[in-house]
């Protein structure tokens, strides 16, 4: 019985230490095998600044449609939601501008592709 | 086994503390391979802490009583459903339970954003490794849950008959899950702070799970109240006992999150507040934590005589220094981007309803935690009771449910006057109506429950008024019929009509509250076969004795060896309205000195209540048989004298016999309480509108949505 238990946790550490250490052998062997491979840095800033962005323009487009649903629903005068819907308006195209410009220079295979998914949604307003 | 369930104790911890280096190496030195490592340590913990759990889970299902936890909280008399729930109700066992669901949800968490916000992922996973480290710890070094005593004992000492009941099954993975849930949005608020990433990213990033620990902390807390009211034999559902108490001020610091949260996504505002919600909501989850396990209180929650006081003060300690530290290190880049545009919008409103939230948080933080403080300086037991806490808890309560109405009517940045007046007219005068009718009914004397009528009124209008206009908006745009533009409303809007659907929930349980708490009519006596007695408007009567032994016969399958009750008749105006048979369990102890007949019956005696639930009332009763009258005390010492272990519950018969012949009399508590049923549907409801709010757009919408959307953007924000 102790043998088996041994083991068993013996086969648990095998395992796991595989499953932790995938991501460092990838990154070794990327190295190995592409010189000057591109690194997927954690902190680089333009790709923080577009997360930062592309949640701000969900946000936004909620707002747009929340302001859409209390003027529909009597919540706002005809009025303040002109004002409103075009301020908010104003601020989403401002976001999509930034957006524009953070998304044209991207540095790595993984931003092009995500500008490519993006670009058939950036108009998308957000849904729940 | 018990060896392989102590090394994924061992691997786990080891996990824990590779994860954290990782993690943090990982985002400091900007090497992702690390950080991507560090995250696999979390799906590793994960699924070492699923090993150990089921380890441990059949261990209690064979009955391997060489586990001292199986030994100590199980027994072969406790039915198999109890067994396989028993694993939580020991410390080590509940220990575990809580760093496995840690490890579930954390390695959720780090999936779903394992795309997004990688430098503040990283943090977060090194915070969630640490606390599930913690907890790690704590079983490795004090309360192992794979202790083992060779050679095994014949017999465990059972699960301990409080809890054997179907909602104990899910009380505590809900309960659990609830507290786990919350520190994600800790940990990722922590790992913003580090990261100095403190926009509406992180927020949007945790918001599901942050609901979700909201939203199963809440079921939990109802739970255990169906369990309080269902099982001990009090007949109430809140106590303000000090744990329960610990459960709900995370509840309350969340439900003030979820909604200020908005502001912060909307208009980039309260960063301060938001994060310190966050941090403190997590931090109470810890701090509920300690209260059960340190062995400070002296709870039906509580595992008494628990010595983990001290790793806990510190590790909450530890949580409050940082949390202050970090907060007031970034002020800087928490500074608000806007400001309020009106008095009058929803964003005033739900700032009102944090300040009375985390006001009714720090009252029940106070009634809770100062007792305890002031025990462990002056050396003297001190506690407060109901009283205090309600009379500081219900005008908030009040307060927190009509502004439940008032939010939803309000428009977001600025609402006008001439708009405020049209919303406010119908729910008002709802409001008004009921409080008319209320006092001509003559319930003039109960103002605290005529108002809550009159609040919640005010809600199911306000969202009445809301569910209508919006369905007849959707007829307008779309020509739907009504039920297809009811459902298409709340289908693309379910955060906001599920949030909607909440709010109606909380009205009716408050309904509930204030009608059961203020009408209540109850009795305790003693009665005789035959006699009765007046419970408000009904008259109960003792028929006769009722009794049965051994599991098999037990009513309510819970495994007593003995029980003893009565069949009690209620009759309104001299019609029948219900039987309800209440008795008293009996379980068998472990303790030799008993006898061999006393020990069969020597255990715990449990209150089997009985009740007659309905729309309008529920008759709750709970009796507690004489077993120390002389005629049965002298069957059990007979039996102890002449009888051997395996004719034992011969005696148990001649016991039934005489108690069903000649029955001494019994203590009755009987209540008649009004609509409590609708505490339990509010929940239920409370639960759909999360569910809906919570819930992720099926994909195939999704893609419809946003080829629609697609197509009318630009024009739309060409307008501008």
């Amino acid at each position: 019985m102790a043998v088996a238990v041994t083991i068993c946790a013996l086969a648990l550490f095998a395992v796991i230490v595989l499953v932790v250490s995938a991501p460092l052998r990838q990154a070794a062997a990327r190295r190995a095998g592409v010189a000057g491979a591109e690194s997927d840095a954690l902190q680089a800033g333009p790709w923080a600044e577009r997360e930062r962005l592309e949640v701000a323009r969900e946000v936004k487009y909620r707002e747009i449609r929340d302001a859409e649903l209390d003027y529909r629903t009597g919540k706002l005068s005809e009025d303040d939601y002109r004002q409103l819907d075009a301020e908010l308006r104003g601020e989403a195209l401002q976001i999509l501008d930034a957006l524009e410009a953070a998304g044209v220079t991207p540095t790595d295979a993984s931003g092009a592709r995500s500008r490519s998914r993006r670009k058939g949604r950036r108009r998308r307003p957000s849904s729940d | 086994m018990a060896g392989l369930g102590y090394a994924c104790l061992l691997l786990a911890l080891g996990v824990c503390a590779y994860g954290i280096v990782a993690s943090v190496y990982g985002v400091r030195a900007g090497r992702p391979e690390f950080s991507d490592s560090g995250r696999r340590a979390v799906y590793a913990l994960a699924g070492v802490l699923t090993v150990a759990f089921v380890v441990l889970e059949v261990a209690f299902l064979r009955n391997d009583f060489a586990f001292n936890t199986v030994a100590d909280t199980s027994s072969r008399t406790t039915p198999l459903f109890y067994r396989a729930a028993a694993v939580w109700s020991s410390q080590e066992g509940s220990l575990l339970l809580w760093a496995w669901l840690l490890s579930l949800w954390a390695s959720g968490a780090v999936f779903l954003t394992r795309k997004r916000m990688r430098d503040v992922t990283a943090y977060a996973q090194a915070v969630l490794l640490g606390l599930a480290g913690f907890f790690v710890s704590l079983m490795v070094f004090y309360a192992d849950p794979f202790a083992t005593t060779r050679p095994a004992p014949p017999e465990g000492a059972g699960l301990d008959p409080l809890l054997r009941f179907p909602t104990m099954m899910i009380h505590p993975p809900m309960l659990y899950s609830g507290y786990t849930l919350c520190t994600i949005p800790l940990a990722f608020g922590i790992g913003a702070l580090l990261a100095r990433r403190v926009d509406a990213d992180w927020i949007k990033a945790i918001r599901r799970f942050a609901f979700a620990g909201w939203l199963f902390l809440g079921i939990g807390i109802l739970l255990g109240a169906r369990w309080s009211y269902s099982e001990l034999g009090w007949g109430g559902y809140w106590g303000w006992d000090a744990v329960e108490n610990a459960s709900l001020m995370p509840w309350l610091t969340a439900t003030a999150f979820l909604h200020s949260l908005m502001i912060q996504e909307k208009r980039g505002m309260l960063k301060v507040w938001n994060v310190s919600l966050v941090l403190a909501t997590g931090t109470l989850a810890i701090m509920g934590t300690f209260l059960v396990r340190s062995g400070v209180l002296n709870s039906i929650h509580a595992f008494g005589g628990a010595t983990l006081g001290v790793p806990f003060v510190c590790l909450i300690a530890a949580l409050i220094a940082g949390s202050i530290y970090l907060v007031v290190s970034r002020r800087d880049m928490l500074r608000s981007e806007n400001k309020l545009d009106s008095l009058l919008s929803r964003e005033s409103i739900f700032l009102i309803n944090n300040l009375v939230l985390v006001g009714l948080c720090f009252v029940i933080f106070w009634g809770t935690y100062f007792p305890l403080i002031s025990e462990a300086v002056t050396g003297h037991e001190s506690s407060v009771g109901p009283p205090w806490f309600d009379r500081y808890t219900v005008p908030l309560a009040l307060i927190l449910v009509l502004l439940s109405g008032i939010g939803p009517v309000i428009a977001w940045r600025r609402a006008s006057l001439a708009n405020a007046r049209r919303n406010f007219l119908v729910p008002t005068a709802v409001a008004l109506g009921t409080a008319a009718v209320l006092l001509l009914a003559g319930l003039g004397h109960k103002p605290f429950a005529v108002t809550m009528f009159c609040c919640a009124a005010f809600v199911f209008a306000s969202v009445g008024q809301k569910f209508y206009r919006g369905t007849r908006a959707r007829r307008a745009m779309a020509g739907e019929p009504v039920p297809v533009a009811l459902l298409g409303l709340v289908r693309r809007n379910r955060r906001r009509y599920g949030g909607y659907i909440v709010h109606l929930g909380i009205a009716v349980l408050f309904i509930g509250v204030a009608a059961s708490s203020s009408f209540q009519h109850a009795s305790e006596l003693q009665l005789k076969p035959g006699q009765s007695t007046r419970v408000g408007a009904y008259t109960v009567r003792y028929v006769r004795p009722t009794a049965s032994i051994t599991p098999k016969y037990d009513r309510a399958h819970t495994g007593s060896t003995m029980a003893l009750g009565a069949e009690v008749d209620v009759t309104k105006g001299g019609k029948h309205v219900a039987t309800l048979n209440p008795s008293q369990g009996y379980y068998a102890s472990q303790e030799p000195s008993q006898g061999t007949v006393g020990s069969l019956i020597g255990g715990q005696a449990v209150s089997h209540v009985a009740i007659d639930g309905g729309v309008t009332r529920d008759i709750w009763s709970a009796i507690s048989p004489e077993i120390e009258a002389p005629a049965l005390k002298r069957i059990v010492a007979a039996g102890n004298r002449t009888l051997g272990p395996e004719q034992a519950p011969v005696a148990l018969l001649y016991l039934v016999r005489s108690y069903l012949k000649s029955p001494p009399p019994a203590n009755f508590h009987f209540i008649v309480s009004p609509l409590v049923m609708w505490i339990w549907v509010g929940g239920l409801i409370v639960f759909i509108g999360g569910l809906i709010a919570l819930w992720p757009a099926p994909s195939t919408i999704r893609a419809r949505v946003a080829a629609r959307a697609r197509s009318r953007a630009p024009q739309r924000l060409a307008r501008v």
